[in-house]
């Protein structure tokens, strides 16, 4: 039999599946004697990996064999166990394999001490009362134990700094052994205990990160480490490398970097080539820290570059990698590229080609060594690249030209190039081309042709037909030419209809439909656009405005969302009409009743509450009833913009007004919060599910309306300029704020802000005359009862500032206030009541309600993270910037996002981070962070469609302004 | 951390594999194959590093028999490549100047000794005499 499984171990290994033999393995292990239950254990541990099921039926005998005296059986169970176990029966063996800790034989203590470390592995909450005994184990006599503790050590140190104490334990150990204080058979090569060594070093240069006391403790013993690794040996050169990358992890100390760059520098030197592969990957380690010691290899380091070996020369192009800048980008791409066309491994490939696009737009935005350079790379790279690339990388790509940067001239300029080269390279052979360089090319010709005057757009149309006619062209692909060529077919109407012509008999229906719809729009040419088409989306759709008013003049009632109809219909009616009690003009609560917004309750309210010069520079991008429309028909597909939105709604009503009333609410009733200024913003988001942080730099949270669009457009500055075409004195210091919220509200049309800063100092210079008082004060009772009123017909009402005026009475104490609160508000949370002035005549008071949603941390385990995680459905990954300036990025990072967003950081291991939060109504969402190169990479998770993308926009916010 | 550890001979044929993380069984052929035809191509004066896939590979010649380790990129490739040696001494040891056939013939024997010095991926014990102790346990016991 023992003969027999050894055949199947060897069928097994040669591939040849085996799998009836398991159950005679465990058989074996069960039933043998001491040898054929050696073979058995070995077979269930090579066969049976975790979690397989029939290892439940060796449970019992590994007991079994662990409370045997006999010596070899306890070290076979104890092997198994630490090779293959599941996970749910670790209870089982636990106190068993505890006392084997103090077993008197080193073997077993050894082997026991390495299956807790299995243990800990998969289910470190099952031994976490032992870690007493795990420092019992590094105290151990034996140096066998003592080693196999290291382990557990190595793993532990990652996580918690709990372990600082024990620092210089780990020193004197390295210390001994360095010392040669160890039995003489652990050498090897005269070497004392290499890899023990070696791991130790590991653990000291984990525990002395960034932390300067504990660094100190070290520096003896690895400059020792240093100076006695220096017999002529692999396996010293080896201890060297591990020594070198610990005195650069640790806080520096001058004369050990010195030390260490000495040896780095013998290394790159040797003419043995491994070492010179240790030398350059210490070298890439190093440089991380100080550029500069790449500088004194620059010689060997273009050596290495054009060295016969593969491996080398890839080691030295990480190396270039690390330490590219602005002055030597262009070389250094240049050679990765170089090695790109002569690397044939499909891996690499595809990991550096990924590499060089990750690195060639950021260098090129950061950069810019200019435009040509930057388009002919990006074109090497699809085309070495080819279809092997990850589809974000085209997709960014394109991004990049249609977002463009801030000037446009430039992104002209760069998309100009763009078509020049994509032309140049069309009329050359195409048929080797990958298709997704292909697509690129016809979305770019597309989008931009037009851009190139003497460039005639018959030939581009023949260009890309040409293409169609290619048999090696994907039909995905000929989708992609098609498009384009609809974009830029306008007045060549013959050509397109021969086109049509040709493609109607095409076998695949997509094409046939595309060229049928190309030939209904090239014969009515008025339909289609001459400007492309990207560019000009009219998110707003204002030139549905007429249409909208005059179906609400014809008494339609306005649209609403489909998630604010149903928040309406959950809520109880007796909220909106309540209000109306405290309103005082007759004009509102005739509409008031009809338990929906008129247009003219709407602007009639939202100019009172805010002024109407930011009021009518939001309208033309977002109205509530626009936006309304939006999702009715938003499907329409591209639309022509006209330049000039239309009038909005609001700004005729809000005009009506008479200015002194303007000014009276300006005056008395200041209030620049950008969200309650812009009440129709704020119905506007109506997909608004706001959260409402506490500090004054948390920001709400919108969803946007459509799943983002990876080509979001870019507020164009003509926008906030024109916007400020208002009449009040206060569009100076406002427009700068404005700019921004046209910007937020562009990007995530439902984004609040709250500046109470903003409020203060508009509030300053709004002198009050006490004269005026009388007829102000009343207005104002009004007009705040209307403001009131207002935002709680807004849907997504969410913040109220009650301002009780009180003519004869002292102001009173500030608690009272709350109880002026409209009745339905009275019961929603609310911060803390602040007065606003301290004019005796006048009292101002503000606070704020949680009407909707805010975000709050969420506290959580990392077990529940765990299962959270695997519940939630909707996820979002990007990469964000990482948090550089101080200490440990990732934990600075993430602390920087915990202050800006309310942000519960579950823990923090290695390099990886996670992060809890949730709504107020409960939705949770999960972030997942990892430290990948210089970026963040955020993979966010929740139940909400929208949530993870709304709040990687508020991280990203964070950290831009950090 | 060792994803695996494989002795192969020039042919291609395996004479050993281990794996420290789960690869399925119709996958592992196909790996070595990769893996041998990788290492084979590479001269004498090249370093004994190649990248395969996700991993580093680095190996060691002894006559006509490779052995190959796959770690992962925090490794150190040379104390690898000298561990790699250590084991081969141990089987030396072992078997008193060991010999392909020995390593076809005495399967167990090389898992058992591999298994003492490399557990789960990492490396436990380097000390010869250590890892010999449970073998020449079983030696008495068989006796």
């Amino acid at each position: 039999m023992r003969e027999i499984m050894v055949r199947a171990m060897y069928c097994e290994m040669l591939g040849y599946d085996a799998s009836f033999t398991y159950i005679h393995a465990i058989k074996l292990a069960q039933q043998g004697g001491l040898l054929e239950k050696r073979v058995g254990y070995l077979a269930v541990s090579l066969f049976l990996n975790e979690g397989h099921e029939l290892l439940l039926l060796l449970v019992n005998t590994v007991l079994k064999d662990l409370q045997s005296t006999n010596l070899i059986e306890a070290c076979m169970a104890l092997t198994v166990v630490a090779q293959v176990f599941p996970k749910d029966m670790i209870p089982a063996v636990l106190p068993l394999v505890e006392d084997k800790l103090s077993h008197p034989k080193e073997i077993i203590r050894r082997k026991a001490v390495l299956a807790l470390y299995k243990f800990y592995l998969i289910a470190p909450n099952q031994v976490q009362h032992i870690h007493a005994k795990f420092r019992k184990a590094l105290c151990d006599k034996d140096p066998g134990v003592m080693t196999s503790s290291l382990h557990i050590y190595l793993q532990l140190i990652r996580s918690p700094d709990s372990y600082k104490d024990m620092t210089g334990s780990f020193v004197t150990i390295l210390k001994q052994v360095v010392g040669g204080k160890l039995p003489l058979d652990f050498n090897y090569h005269s070497v004392p205990a290499p890899w023990l060594q070696i791991q130790l070093l590991r653990i000291l240069s984990l525990l002395g990160k960034e932390d300067q006391s504990t660094s100190e403790l070290m520096y003896e013993v690895l400059d020792e480490s240093l100076r006695r690794a220096e017999m002529n040996h692999n396996i010293t050169y080896a201890i060297l490398y591990e020594c070198v990358k610990a005195v650069y992890t640790i806080h520096p100390k001058a004369e050990l970097l010195e030390k260490a760059a000495r040896c780095i520098g013998n290394f790159v030197l040797s003419p043995k080539i491994n070492l010179k592969y240790l030398g350059l990957k210490a070298l890439t380690y190093v440089v991380q820290h100080d550029a500069k010691l790449a500088l004194q290899h620059q010689m060997t380091i273009i050596e290495c570059l054009d060295h016969s070996d593969f491996t080398i020369k890839r080691e030295t192009l990480e190396l270039l990698f690390r330490i590219t800048n602005a002055q030597n980008v262009t070389v250094i791409v240049e050679k990765m590229l170089d090695f790109l066309r002569i690397c044939n491994d499909e891996h690499t490939i595809i990991h550096l080609v990924g590499k060089v696009a990750d690195y060639v737009p950021i260098k090129t935005l950061t950069f810019a060594p200019d435009n040509s350079w930057f388009i002919q790379t990006m074109n090497d790279v699809f085309s070495i690249g080819g279809d092997l690339l990850q589809q974000d990388v085209p997709n960014n790509f394109l991004r990049l030209l249609a977002e463009g940067s801030e000037s446009k001239e430039e992104d002209d300029q760069l998309r100009l190039y763009a078509v020049d080269s994509y032309l140049t390279v069309l009329k050359g052979h195409t048929s080797h081309l990958p298709q997704c360089f292909l697509q690129v090319m016809s979305w770019v010709l597309g989008e931009y042709a037009h851009l190139q005057e003497s460039v005639d757009q018959r030939e581009v149309i023949r260009l890309l037909t040409q293409l169609l006619d290619q048999r090696s062209v994907s039909s995905e692909t000929r989708v992609w030419i098609l498009s384009a060529l609809t974009k830029i077919s306008e007045g060549q109407t013959d050509l397109i209809l021969d086109l049509a012509e040709s493609l109607s008999s095409s076998q695949d229906t997509v094409l046939r439909q595309q060229a049928q719809e190309l030939r209904h729009l090239s014969q009515d040419s008025h339909k289609t656009s001459s400007k492309p088409l990207c560019k000009n989306v009219d998110s707003s759709l204002s030139f549905l405005d007429g249409f909208v008013s005059e179906a609400l003049a014809a008494g339609a009632a306005p649209y609403k969302p489909p998630h604010q109809r149903q928040e309406e219909l959950c809520e109880d009616r007796a909220l909106n009409l309540e209000p109306y009690g405290f309103s005082l003009p007759v004009s509102l609560s005739s509409c008031s009743i009809t338990d929906r917004q008129s247009p003219t309750l709407l602007s009639v309210s939202s100019g009172l509450s805010g002024n109407s010069t930011e009021l009518s520079q939001k309208a033309g991008s977002s109205t509530l009833i626009l936006e309304g429309v939006k999702r009715v028909w938003g499907k329409d597909g591209y639309l022509p913009q006209k330049e000039a939105t239309a009038p909005p709604v609001d700004e005729p009503s809000a005009a009506v007004q008479p200015p002194s009333q303007q000014e009276a609410a300006e005056r008395i009733e200041p209030r620049p919060d950008p969200s309650t200024q812009n009440q129709d913003k704020q119905q506007l988001a109506s997909s608004l599910f706001v959260g409402l942080g506490v500090g004054s730099s948390m920001s709400l949270l919108g969803k946007s309306e459509a799943p983002p669009l990876r080509f979001r457009k870019k507020p164009r500055p003509h926008e906030s300029s024109s916007s400020s075409s208002g009449t009040s004195e206060r569009s100076s210091d406002s427009s700068s704020r404005s700019s921004r919220n046209t910007t937020d509200s562009f990007l995530y049309s439902s984004l609040l802000e709250e500046e109470p800063a903003a409020s203060i100092s508009a509030f300053d210079h709004t002198p009050k005359s006490t004269t005026a008082n009388g007829l102000a004060q009343n207005k104002d009772t009004k007009e705040d009862r209307r403001a009131n009123t207002s935002q709680i017909l807004g849907g997504d009402m969410v913040i109220v500032r009650p301002s009780t005026i009180q003519d004869k009475h002292p102001p009173s104490v500030s608690s009272d206030l709350t109880a002026l609160l409209p009745a339905d508000l009275k019961d929603l949370p609310h911060s803390d009541v602040i007065s606003l002035t301290s004019d005796p005549s006048l009292s101002l008071s503000s606070c704020r309600l949680f009407r909707d949603e805010a975000l709050l941390p969420l506290v959580v385990t990392t077990e529940e993270y765990g299962k959270l995680w695997l519940s939630l459905s909707h996820d979002v990954k990007q990469n964000l910037k990482l948090l550089t300036d101080a200490g440990d990025p990732l934990r600075t990072t993430l602390n920087a996002l915990k202050d800006a967003l309310q942000l519960h950081v579950v823990d923090i291991i290695g390099s990886e981070g996670i992060v809890a939060c949730r709504l107020l109504s409960g939705a949770p969402c999960l972030l997942h962070c990892r430290v990948n190169g210089t970026a963040l990479a955020m993979w966010l998770r929740s139940p909400h469609p929208a949530l993870p993308d709304c709040i990687l926009y508020h991280c990203q916010r964070a950290l831009a302004h950090h | 951390m060792i994803k695996f550890l494989l002795m192969v001979n020039k042919q291609g044929q395996t004479r050993l594999s281990k794996y420290y993380e789960q690869v399925e069984l119709g996958k592992r052929a196909a790996l070595e194959a990769d893996v041998v035809r990788g290492c084979l191509a590479r001269r004498k004066e090249e370093c004994s590093f190649v990248e395969y896939k996700d991993y580093k590979l680095v190996y060691r010649q002894y006559a006509a028999l490779f052995v190959v380790v796959g770690i992962t990129e925090n490794e150190n490739e040379l104390s690898i490549y000298e561990l790699v040696h250590n084991f081969v001494e141990v089987l030396d040891k072992y078997f008193s100047r060991v010999s392909e056939l020995d390593i076809m013939f005495n399967l167990d024997k090389v898992h058992i000794i591999l298994d003492e010095m490399i557990l789960n991926g990492h490396i436990v014990e380097t000390n010869k005499n250590r890892i010999l102790a449970l073998l020449a346990l079983d030696k008495m016991a068989e006796s």
